[in-house]
């Protein structure tokens, strides 16, 4: 049984194993849902995947909140004669059995309808009557499966999503139009002076500009309006030669059937929108189920219980919730505001805020922050100030959090297609004028002919493609930027920082030392005994420390919630907890979390657990030092400065005791000569992960929500964060090897236009030709990049 | 040799007549999640009727146990 693993959930059984129909659980949890899957014909549910399960939480009263109507009403995406439709994000989907089972809820309970998993974007749909059914039924039923849905303020204020789906639209329409116009264009190709060609040449022709009139003022619209924004504030960006470019290809085709001159270009001018479009696209796939712009919003709960002045509790939206209005925070709920402890003994996890993931302990009268986590029982407290205006929700009043960083920063491409329109613009005025002097009939043929010819459809592709493919090779070792423009940033750092804690250092594994009076055999056994009965996790972390097997029978028991255990066996007794439960006074230079311990009521010692700083940092420093400076910020005191120094290279700066407003100045400060990589982890780094040129986030997992960043770096992959950046410098290198191959087409192309011999089958054959190559040289080159990546994992 | 008006109608309608699908599949929203219907196209009716419930249960467990 010792080396069993959870049939529902895969975990290691460890000794607190539970066996039931022939199978090992790891908690009674788990058996549970294990049970409600089997009675309800829902086993195959392990048949798909092996120890698919996610162990289910205690939900007791958290969605009490569902029951007040007006909630709900806002939740819901369709309320109308008894049907209820509604979309819940469900961030623990992560396998085919859980598309499955989700999509047979119905077999749970019969007032769901219809169920539909979308698992990109974690989410499910469902539909349900609501005679005897309820959201508050739908969402208990979720979590007693292990899929509890998360609801949180944001979606509360959600507008209407609407999906924007018009890029595809526009890319089937010019897909559509290069097809047809091809086929049309086709027969003339060939100039054969046949009887039935010429005299139906008109309608093929007229037939292609029909098809490239959506091609221009619907598919190519896009390019239009940046390049009339562009030239509006002055800046020549790439879609000024590309507008220009397709504007001359229509007008002088349209010109050309019109006069019969000849067959125009609508080929080459569907095809350039269309392979323009290919590129947009490419790059704008993204991870759909990752959000990079979180705010508090997304942590918060909707509702929160008030107690009335008769003591009466009632569910109040967090808006709602004014100065002096006493609230109850019950177990696993998030303060939504700063308030005052009234009753009870608060265990809260700061760890959304600081990163901290140790609890601090409070007592009646001491002020709780927005943002904690209450591990404890029930609280009540008095709130001292609205959402708005707490502690945590005003450092997003700042501007820097409406500040788009796209638009402030020149990408490679754009500020090439300067130059690039500059030197077309010069060429064709030079070429206009020769032929102007030389022979003035071939003037505006030649003019138009160079606008067409240096269409930079290669170069505007370029860029969409290789960080596109950089993107996704990122994307496969856990590394999740927000879009392409990232990489780009990425390659111009020059300094990076730093947050300590949760970023250097790791939540999950603890040092645990022990000091204090040495614990006889005995003692140590009772210790272990006692603390294998507890589910706090300070108990479980020591628990798997202690070197212990024998574990006794425990004559009493005891919890005292947000104070420590108490075991008793054979007349000996121990107490583990808290200080002042223990009978300690606490040391007040404590920074560290401790537990401490007593054996019949004699005070022996404590468990001091200590932060461990992630795998290989020192070797990170090291090999980012070679070619940036670095620093670090931590809210911490410097009580670990040497350790820090010791471990990080001596170049190091370091800031303590910075405040999150602190850490957004101080990163603003060294913007003046810098650009700025900021690493970082919890709420208390947002100012400063938005204020950086590039934020990035890592996390323990991508699934639980990260601040408002750039990128989220899952923290098993730090170790690679180097190497990233260094890719991102190459990507910037392929990107101009690829404008040099694309140049080279230009300017045989230009020879063509120059000398007034472009015809429609030569534009027709170079611009497919450049654009593919350019997509195949990218593509190549970006993977050759990314197995480099691999071979350092293994 | 006017057949060829009536050709090119025919191939611009059908072509249309495509166009015209793929805009209102795109509509639909079966481009909005291209993953999940790879998935669910797999499963049959594999919900597991009461009687054969247990000596499922024991293939199950055999083959975990070979898993193992």
């Amino acid at each position: 049984m010792a080396d069993s693993t959870c049939y529902h959930c895969g975990d290691d059984c460890g000794n607190h194993g539970v066996r039931f129909d022939d199978k090992d659980f790891c908690c009674n949890g788990c058996k549970t849902v294990y049970e409600i899957f089997t009675s309800n014909g829902l086993a195959t549910y392990y048949e798909i995947e092996a120890k698919a399960g996610t162990t289910p939480n205690e939900i007791r009263k958290k969605y009490d909140f569902l029951d007040n109507q007006e909630i709900v009403e806002q939740l819901v995406e369709f309320n109308e004669e008894g049907v209820q439709v509604i979309s819940l994000s469900i961030p623990t989907i992560h396998c085919s059995s859980c598309i499955w089972v989700l999509e047979n809820l119905n077999r749970l309970h019969p007032a769901i309808t219809v169920s539909q998993v979308d698992f990109p974007q974690k989410t499910i749909r469902v539909t349900y009557k609501t005679e005897d059914f309820s959201l508050k039924a739908l969402v208990l039923l979720l979590g007693s499966i292990g899929y509890e849905p998360y609801i949180s303020l944001e979606e509360y204020n959600k507008k209407d999503k609407k999906v924007d789906r018009s890029l595809i639209y526009k890319l089937g329409v010019a897909g559509f139009a290069f097809g047809n116009v091809m086929l049309f264009s086709f027969p003339e190709y060939f100039e054969v002076q046949e009887f039935w060609l010429d005299q139906y040449k008109v309608v093929f022709r007229w037939l292609m500009f029909a098809f490239s009139l959506p091609v221009v003022f619907y598919a190519g619209q896009d390019y239009f309006i940046s390049a009339y924004k562009g030239l509006r504030s002055k800046l020549l960006n790439i879609d000024v030669p590309i507008a220009l470019g397709v504007l001359t290809l229509f007008l002088r085709s349209t010109i050309d059937i019109v006069f019969n001159l000849g067959s125009g270009f609508f080929d080459s001018l569907t095809g350039l929108v269309f392979f323009l479009l290919l590129g947009k696209f490419f790059q704008q796939r993204t991870y759909a189920y990752l959000s990079f712009e979180r705010d508090y919003k997304s942590y918060f709960p909707i509702a929160i219980t008030r107690l009335k002045s008769s003591g009466e509790e009632e569910n109040v939206q967090i808006y709602n919730v004014e100065v002096g209005d006493r609230i109850l925070i019950r177990s696993h709920e998030i303060i939504p505001v700063d308030a005052i402890l009234i009753k009870g003994h608060a265990e809260i996890d700061y760890s959304f805020v600081t990163g901290e993931s140790e609890a601090v302990f409070r007592e009646s009268g001491e002020k709780l922050f927005a943002g904690g986590k209450q591990l404890g029982d029930v609280l009540e407290v008095e709130v001292l100030k609205s959402v708005s205006q707490s502690y945590l929700t005003q450092l997003w009043g700042n501007s820097i959090f409406s500040k788009d960083k796209v638009s402030h920063f020149q990408s490679l491409t754009d500020s090439i297609g300067k130059r690039f329109t500059i030197t077309v613009l010069t060429i064709a005025t030079l070429a206009t004028v020769f032929w102007l002097i030389y022979l003035p009939s071939m003037a505006l043929n030649v003019f138009t002919s160079v606008l067409i010819i240096a269409c930079p459809c290669a170069i505007a592709l370029a860029a969409p493609f290789t960080l596109g493919n950089m993107l996704r090779i990122f994307g496969k070792h856990k590394f999740y930027l927000k879009n392409a423009n990232v990489i780009e940033r990425l390659a111009k750092i020059d300094t990076a920082i730093f947050d300590k804690t949760g970023t250097l250092t790791t939540n999950q594994k603890d040092a645990i030392v022990y000091e204090g009076m040495e614990l006889t055999e005995e003692e140590t056994a009772l210790l272990k005994t006692t603390l294998r009965a507890s589910n706090h996790p300070l108990s479980r972390s020591l628990y798997d420390i202690l070197k212990s097997n024998a574990i006794m029978t425990l004559d009493e028991f005891q919890e005292h919630t947000g104070k420590g255990i108490e075991g008793r066996a054979k007349q000996h007794s121990i107490k583990v907890g808290s200080a002042a439960y223990v009978g300690k006074e606490a040391s007040p230079s404590m920074t560290s979390t401790a537990v401490y311990v007593s054996a019949d009521e004699d005070v022996k010692g404590r468990f001091v657990f200590k932060n461990t700083y992630r795998e290989g940092i020192g070797g990170i420093f090291g090999e980012l030092g070679a070619d940036m400076d670095l620093g670090v910020l931590s809210g911490d005191n410097d009580g670990e400065r040497q350790l820090l120094q010791q471990i990080l290279s001596e170049k190091t700066e370091m800031a303590f005791n910075q405040k999150p407003e602190d850490k957004l100045e101080y990163i603003k400060g060294l913007q003046r000569a810098h650009t700025v990589l900021m690493v970082g982890d919890g709420l208390n780094d947002a100012g400063a992960l938005a204020q950086s040129d590039v934020g990035i986030a890592v996390s323990e997992n991508i699934n639980v929500f990260s601040p408002a960043c750039d990128g989220i770096l899952d923290a098993t992959k730090m170790k690679l964060l180097p190497k990233f950046i260094k890719l991102s410098k190459s990507s910037v290198k392929v990107i101009k090897m690829s404008f040099l191959l694309s140049l080279c087409y230009n300017v045989v192309g230009l020879y063509f236009a120059v000398t007034g011999q472009l015809q429609p089958v030569i534009a027709a054959i170079l611009m497919p030709l450049s654009s593919i190559s350019i997509v195949v040289f990218t593509t190549v080159a970006t993977n050759y990049l990314g197995k480099g990546l691999k071979n350092i994992e293994i | 040799m006017s057949v060829i008006y009536v050709l090119l109608a025919i191939s611009v309608t059908v072509a249309v007549a495509f166009f015209a699908a793929f805009v209102l599949s795109v509509k639909s929203g079966q481009y909005d999640d291209t993953y999940t219907p790879s998935v669910r196209m797999l499963f049959e009716d594999e919900i597991v009727k009461d009687k054969d419930k247990s000596d499922q249960n024991n293939q199950k467990s055999n083959k975990n146990s070979t898993n193992q």
